[in-house]
């Protein structure tokens, strides 16, 4: 598993860069419509994350290919004020968007694997894998 | 569940060609119970628009570009409805585990609160206490004292629910608590005022009446902690009158002394003692009027005082929309000789 593709995100058009991506790698891959759509929507997602909160940082795509299965795996990474109550951010109805049904629950449901890690005052970084099925 | 995709996705294709050729209502039928069973399957929005591209794709042969872009462009557009969705069935269920919490903690409720309405030589008791919420933040509770006489406590905390509820079962342990000889209302209403003075927060209040009825004297004695205790019937002039007593709420000052009053009870005078969910029913947006309690318990006066109150509680519930807004409690003593 090598890291294939980054994208930077520091304003917000980036956010639509690496959608673009990440649909691109998502459909050459073998997803199907609608599958590329929820890695486009949960890319967008954490992207904007990045955007409105640690101003700075990087989303790179991985392809996972082995004997058993092949996904994309996308990481999140910045360097921003980080999550001081995770617990609390993966609750369903708190999030910022008041309760639109996206922010970390939505990623974490639109793919099939989420996990993330974060240090106040260090950054965060969240991993989400999808599976073709 | 991908099975069942594949089985309604052959109907939804079905339906869709029906459709197509015939503009027919019974497709439009099919449709509807189709999309409920998707709804049933938690089917989301955005693979409905991916059947629906794909049905197109087998029933028509000459799909134009634009309109496969603009399924595509709408399919986007539901992936965020399809989480709002299922934030709402998580939140459901949540909500729903919640219920059941709570519904086990008002068994308990009643459980530990529980009272039995004793009978006594003489006098016909009713009495009738409902939540507005599943926990009642009212309590009464019936005491009978080894001398022949009775303690009826009628309590209600400002505010109501689970906080309610909760200082409503410490007043009734503190209760339990005390030596029942000797101790008269004033006297009760002292020692609750320190337990609660030392225990609850100062931003709940409890509004207490404590009366004792001694048979051998036809007397009731009582004091109240800030409780509009009710009315008095004297059957001799056929009047009612308002029971007065004056007494600070429990829980305001530690060192609070109440006083004690007494009412002789003569044959056929009734008590009535209740909380402010029965004072202030409303109709509408129209608080009731004392004059119109005291009708309705005069419609049903002929009846036995259990009856009596189930009945006057039957006509608020009902004027209220059978919405409670607060606890209800209502309790009627009746000297039969």
């Amino acid at each position: 598993m090598k890291p294939q593709a980054c994208v930077n995100i520091h304003k917000e058009w980036d956010i639509v860069g690496a959608r673009q991506l990440g649909r691109e790698m998502a459909k050459d891959l073998g997803f199907g419509t609608v599958d590329q759509a929820r890695i486009a929507t949960a890319v967008s997602e954490l992207a904007r994350n990045i955007y409105l909160y640690a101003e700075q940082g990087q989303i790179c795509f991985e392809i996972i290919d082995t004997i058993e299965r092949r996904g994309l795996c996308m990481i999140a990474v910045d360097s921003g004020p980080g999550i001081a109550d995770i617990s609390q951010v993966m609750q369903d109805g708190f999030t910022t968007s008041g309760g639109l049904g996206a922010g970390l629950p939505g990623v974490k449901r639109l793919m099939d694997e989420f996990d993330i890690r974060s240090e106040v005052g260090e950054g965060t970084k969240i991993k989400a894998t999808k599976w073709i099925r | 569940m991908d099975e069942l995709i594949k089985l309604h996705a052959a109907t939804y294709k079905e339906l869709l060609k029906n459709y197509m050729n015939t503009q027919d209502e019974r497709a439009l039928y099919g449709v509807e119970k189709v999309s409920k069973a998707f709804i049933k399957e938690n089917i989301l929005p955005e693979e409905i628009v991916n059947l629906h591209i794909d049905a197109m794709e087998e029933v028509s042969t000459n799909l134009n570009k634009d309109y496969k872009h603009s399924m595509n462009f709408l399919l986007e557009a539901m992936i965020s409805y399809g989480l709002a969705m299922q934030e709402i069935q998580m939140l459901r269920e949540e909500k729903h585990v919640l219920e059941s919490e709570i519904s086990v903690a008002a068994s308990m409720q009643e459980t530990l609160l529980g009272t039995t309405k004793p009978s006594i030589e003489g006098l016909d008791i009713g009495v009738i206490s409902v939540p507005a919420h599943q926990m009642n933040g009212d309590y009464h509770h019936f005491i009978k004292g080894t001398d022949g006489s009775l303690g009826i406590a009628i309590a209600d905390v400002i505010g109501k629910g689970i906080p309610a509820a909760l200082c409503m079962s410490m007043i009734k342990y503190a209760m339990d608590s005390y030596p029942e000889e000797s101790m008269s209302p004033k006297s009760i209403l002292k020692n609750l005022n320190r337990v609660v003075e030392r225990n609850v927060d100062p931003s709940m209040f409890i509004t207490m009446c404590y009366a004792q009825y001694i048979p051998s004297e036809q007397k009731l004695r009582y004091s109240s902690a800030g409780h509009e205790p009710g009315y008095y019937y004297c059957a001799k002039n056929d009047t009612f009158k308002e029971i007065k007593a004056k007494g600070l709420v429990l829980g305001v000052s530690p060192d609070t002394e109440y006083k004690e009053y007494e009412l002789i009870i003569e044959k056929n005078d009734m008590i009535i003692l209740l909380t402010d969910g029965v004072t202030e029913c409303r109709d509408g947006e129209r608080f009731i009027e004392s004059q119109e309690i005291l009708s309705i318990i005069r419609k049903y006066a002929y009846l036995p005082a259990q009856e009596m109150v189930d009945n006057v509680y039957k006509h608020f519930e009902r004027l209220q929309d059978f919405q409670l807004r607060d606890d209800f409690t209502l309790l009627i003593l009746r000297k039969k000789v």
